[in-house]
C-alpha cells in the first residue's frame, strides 16, 4: 500500500481514538491539569518546530530570505490581529514580490 | 411597542441563538479560507489531489493535516508524518472529554459526534451553560464546519493543480505563516511557552541538515525539557477542571 495514504489512514484512526476519550470516559477519568498543559504546551512547540523549519530551510539547506521574509510579514500581521486571509495573503505577496525581484 | 426589550423573557434566548449561530458562520467561513489554502498548499506541495480530500474528511482537524502535509511535502517517511499529526491531535482527546455531555445519548450519536470534536466546537460548547443549548451548539458547529471544511479543501486542491508553480506566487510561505498565526494567542500568554518553543526552534533548525526530513520537527519537542521552567507560572496555578477553553479561540483552525 501506499506510504502516504498508510500515513492517513494512521493518523485518521489515532485521532478518531483521542475523540473518543469524551464518549467513553466521560465521568470516570478526568485528565490531570498537568498533562493537560503538557499536551497543549507540547503541541504549541511542534508547531513553532515545524513553522520555523518549513520558514528558514528546504530539503537539508537554508530556503533564501524571500520566504523566511514572507512568513514575517504574515507574523507581523497576525501579531496586529489581522484577519486570517489577510495574513495567507500578505505572507504570500511578500514573498512572490521578492522573488519577482530576484531575491532567491 | 414592537421593539422588543432586553427584558422580554422570550426575546433573550432567541437573540442569544442568532448570535450563536452568526459567530459559527463567521467561523465556518474563516475555516473555508484555511481549507482553500490547505487543499491548495498540499497540491502545489505535490501531493495528488485525493491526500488533502481524503485527509480533510477521515482526519477532520487542521493543524494536525497541514502539519502532516508539510512533512510528507518535504519529503518525510509516513510515521514521521503520521506522528507529527497524532502529538498535535492529542489535544482533541482532551476537548472530547470537555464536551463529552453535548454529544447526545444514544451510542451511534455519539460514535458520529466523536468525529466533529475540534478547537472550535469546544470552543463553542464551552461557551454555553444550558444542556440543551450545548448540544446545539456542538452540533450545528460541529456539522457546518465538517461541511465548510471539506468543500473548501477540495475548492484548493482543484485551484491548486490548476494554479501550477506556487513558487512564483510565494505560497510556500504561506504554510508557516499559517502556523505561525495558530501559535501566536499561545506564545503571547506564557513565557514558559515561549522559552520551550525558542529551545525547539533551535534544536529543528540545527538538526534539519543532518537528520531526514520530519525527524526534525519532532525533536523540537525536546524544548520542553531545556526549558525547565514551569509554563504554568501564569496567574491561573488553580487547579482548573478539565477545562481547555483558556487556549481556545473561536476562528483559530482546528
Amino acid at each position: 500500500m501506499n506510504a502516504t495514504l498508510v500515513a492517513v489512514l494512521v493518523l485518521a484512526a489515532g485521532t478518531y481514538v483521542f475523540r473518543l476519550a469524551g464518549p467513553l470516559l466521560h465521568g470516570r477519568v478526568e485528565l490531570p491539569a498537568r498533562v493537560q498543559e503538557l499536551l497543549t504546551v507540547g503541541a504549541t512547540v511542534l508547531l513553532v518546530g515545524l513553522l520555523a523549519t518549513g520558514a528558514l530551510t528546504e530539503g537539508h539547506g537554508f530556503a533564501g530570505w524571500a520566504r523566511p521574509a514572507g512568513v514575517l510579514a504574515g507574523g507581523v500581521l497576525a501579531w496586529r490581529k489581522a484577519p486570517f486571509a489577510v495574513v495567507v495573503v500578505g505572507a504570500a505577496a511578500t514573498t512572490g514580490l521578492l522573488r519577482l525581484a530576484g531575491v532567491p | 411597542m414592537a421593539s422588543v426589550t432586553p427584558s422580554d423573557p422570550a426575546a433573550v434566548p432567541a437573540r442569544a441563538d442568532r448570535r450563536l449561530l452568526r459567530d459559527i458562520a463567521l467561523v465556518c467561513l474563516a475555516d473555508a479560507v484555511v481549507g482553500v489554502s490547505f487543499g491548495a498548499i498540499a497540491v502545489t506541495g505535490g501531493l495528488p489531489v485525493w491526500v488533502p480530500v481524503l485527509m480533510s474528511l477521515i482526519v477532520f482537524a487542521g493543524s494536525a493535516q497541514f502539519s502532516t502535509v508539510a512533512v510528507l511535502a518535504a519529503g518525510g517517511g509516513p510515521v514521521a508524518a503520521a506522528a507529527t499529526g497524532l502529538l498535535l491531535n492529542t489535544r482533541t482527546a482532551a476537548f472530547s472529554l470537555a464536551v463529552a455531555d453535548a454529544l447526545g445519548r444514544s451510542w451511534p450519536v455519539r460514535l458520529v459526534g466523536a468525529h466533529l470534536v475540534t478547537d472550535e466546537t469546544a470552543a463553542f460548547v464551552l461557551a454555553q451553560r444550558d444542556p440543551r443549548r450545548r448540544r446545539a451548539a456542538f452540533w450545528i458547529s460541529g456539522l457546518g464546519l465538517f461541511a465548510a471544511w471539506n468543500l473548501s479543501v477540495l475548492a484548493g486542491a482543484l485551484a491548486g493543480s490548476a494554479l501550477g508553480d506556487t513558487a512564483r506566487f510565494g505560497l510556500d510561505a504561506a504554510f508557516p505563516a499559517v502556523l505561525l498565526a495558530l501559535v501566536l494567542p499561545a506564545l503571547r500568554g506564557s513565557a514558559g511557552v515561549r522559552r520551550a518553543a525558542a529551545a525547539g526552534v533551535v534544536i529543528a533548525v540545527a538538526a534539519t541538515p543532518v537528520l531526514p526530513a520530519g525527524v526534525p520537527v519532532l525533536l523540537a519537542l525536546t524544548g520542553l525539557l531545556v526549558a525547565r521552567t514551569p509554563w504554568r507560572g501564569t496567574p491561573s496555578r488553580t487547579p482548573r477542571s478539565g477545562s481547555p477553553s483558556r487556549k481556545t479561540s473561536p476562528g483559530a483552525p482546528s
